[in-house]
């Protein structure tokens, strides 16, 4: 209960903004019917106005939650989950791609950082290149990626899950590289009175050693990762996915339907970096590293 | 050469450079270390002492003169696993239990798995921690952690175990209770022991040879060969003997201090 009050009245304070944010939005549009139909709005009348336009500058909390609900539960309750007007669908979507980049970043990374750690000549060249491509736009290379892979045959889902890759890879190389080399001399130079080989140490050392770094990094790479795939979603003409809703949404002016895609990702992202939370807790648990 | 020198160091010199010019940690440093002895290095910070054994353990290169360590150079001991290292952490892993942290070691050098177990339970015995096998080391004492890291050196076949400084870290009243296990152990092992400490009634009382060092640069003062019995209860150290050895070392120290203190 100590923890709740706080939440509920930080919670409490976005919905008075965001209402009054939408009356001081929406009310010239309001203004403007109502002078072109020549009555004049009292205070309460303009009020309801702002707060239940069609396609207004800012939708009411309760309108994106109104058309959360019709996309997703009650598409559920009418056995139509997976239609083409559901955002479970198009969440679906999203996700696939969102995990196989996310599967696919993870893998490149620690690759990299492996590299890194036991190549001298990676460890000078490779660390600038990688920073380097984080400073690439996404928005600008993502259709490069999309148009590139098609031209070669692969088209789907792989395209948009290396864009996601493309982000969330670079989280991994970071912290895994801080991860592997965090043992310390002393421990490497009880690896050396063993006289173990460099593989043995990986294994029973550095790798372990690593593991709190590798699933901070994972939280970061699995935001990323889902940035990733609606970014990929955005400007490739896709037309199913959370990306291309908020597309469609802001062609046909439809802002309700773009919020409610926005709060749709980042329910998803708050589940995905969740559920990375939860592995870590029950896996530093059992090594004896939590907290 | 005498068959039973374990340890030989001749002429002795690492000099570290560093910006402020060169720092001659250890100079035309001579010992031989016998089988079965148990020599003790004392002496202030930056005396040489940790590096001395380091070298032993081919943990660091001398810029100068030989080293061996049964009969061969220092790498192809550290190769062949000549010794047990016991460092000033026990630096055990969090993620293995004890009985898989002194598994360790055998794990990486092949040992079959029977093998492990039996050995595993054998210094566990030795070390007075039978039954602590399957648990973590946040749930043991910094001095039962020590003595899992004792357990960790002495589980493979080295005859010898070089410890830097184990006890430094522990109070008093376990430190004496270490101490007097070490003897008991070194008894029957047989092994040859060097035993880096700044601690007088520590080195003292533990050892056969007790190896005075001194600073800029590190260099051996004097070197005692303790009268003492191999057999020593606690209160040995209110003899007379005892506090006569005490006192040449402490002599040994201030000497090599110079006009510093």
């Amino acid at each position: 209960m100590r923890n709740l009050l706080p939440i509920v009245t930080v919670v409490a304070a976005i919905f008075v903004l965001w209402y009054a944010a939408a009356v001081a939005l929406n009310a010239p549009w309001a203004n403007d019917k109502a002078q072109r139909a020549g009555i004049d709005l009292s205070f309460n009348e303009l009020v309801a106005d702002t707060w239940s336009q069609d396609k207004p500058k800012l939708p009411a909390p309760h309108q994106v939650g109104a058309e959360l609900w019709n996309t997703t539960g009650a598409m559920i309750a009418k056995g139509r989950a997976f239609s083409k007007r559901s955002l479970i669908y198009h969440s679906w979507v999203t996700f696939s791609s969102t995990a196989l980049g996310f599967v696919l970043g993870t893998a490149l990374g620690i690759a990299l950082a492996v590299g890194i750690v036991y190549n001298r000549t990676m460890d000078m060249s490779v660390m600038p290149w990688v920073i380097a491509s984080q400073t690439i736009p996404i928005l600008a290379i993502a259709p490069m990626i999309i148009v590139v892979l098609n031209a070669i045959g692969i088209s789907g889902l792989l395209p948009k899950a290396m864009i996601s890759m493309y982000l969330s890879f670079f989280p991994v190389v970071v912290g895994m590289v801080k991860g592997l080399r965090s043992p310390s001399a002393m421990q490497l130079d009880q690896m050396r009175t063993w006289n173990a080989s460099s593989a043995q140490t990986f294994w029973a050392l550095r790798l372990p050693s690593s593991m709190p770094y590798l699933f901070t990094s994972l939280k970061i790479a699995m935001a990323a990762s889902l940035v990733g795939a609606i970014v990929g979603e955005l400007p490739t003409g896709a037309v199913a996915g959370l990306g291309a809703r908020l597309l469609a949404g802001s062609y046909y002016g439809q802002t309700i339907q773009i919020w409610s895609a926005l709060i749709m990702a980042a329910t998803l992202a708050a589940l995905l970096v969740a559920a990375i939370g939860v592995i870590q807790r029950i896996t530093l648990k059992r090594m004896g590293m939590a907290g | 050469m005498a068959t039973d020198t374990i340890i030989s160091a001749k002429d002795l010199s690492l000099t570290f450079q560093t910006n402020d010019g060169p720092v001659h940690a250890l100079k035309d440093v001579n010992l031989d270390v016998h089988k079965g002895d148990f020599v003790s290095f004392i002496g202030p910070s930056g005396c040489g002492k940790t590096t001395f054994l380091r070298c032993m353990a081919d943990l660091e290169h001398p810029t100068a003169g030989s080293i061996s360590v049964n009969g061969m150079s220092a790498e192809e001991a550290r190769r062949q696993r000549a010794y047990g290292y016991v460092f000033q952490a026990a630096g055990l892993y969090p993620w293995r239990t004890i009985g898989g942290n002194i598994r360790l070691p055998l794990e990486i050098m092949g040992y079959n798995k029977s093998d492990q177990d039996e050995r595993v339970n054998r210094v566990l015995d030795l070390v007075d921690l039978a039954g602590f096998e399957k648990k973590f080391p946040w749930q043991l004492s910094g001095g039962m952690q020590q003595r899992a890291s004792i357990a960790r050196a002495l589980a493979f076949d080295a005859d010898i175990l070089l410890m830097d400084e184990p006890f430094g870290a522990l109070d008093e009243i376990v430190r004496d209770h270490l101490n007097e296990q070490l003897l008991h152990l070194w008894d029957r092992t047989n092994k040859t022991i060097c035993f880096v400490t700044h601690s007088i009634p520590e080195a003292v009382y533990l050892s056969t040879k007790i190896v005075v060092m001194s600073p800029r640069p590190g260099r051996i003062t004097d070197v005692i060969d303790s009268p003492l019995p191999r057999e020593r209860p606690l209160d040995i150290r209110d003899t007379p003997e005892f506090l006569e050895i005490a006192h040449r070392v402490r002599d040994g120290l201030r000497a090599g201090h110079g006009d510093e203190v």
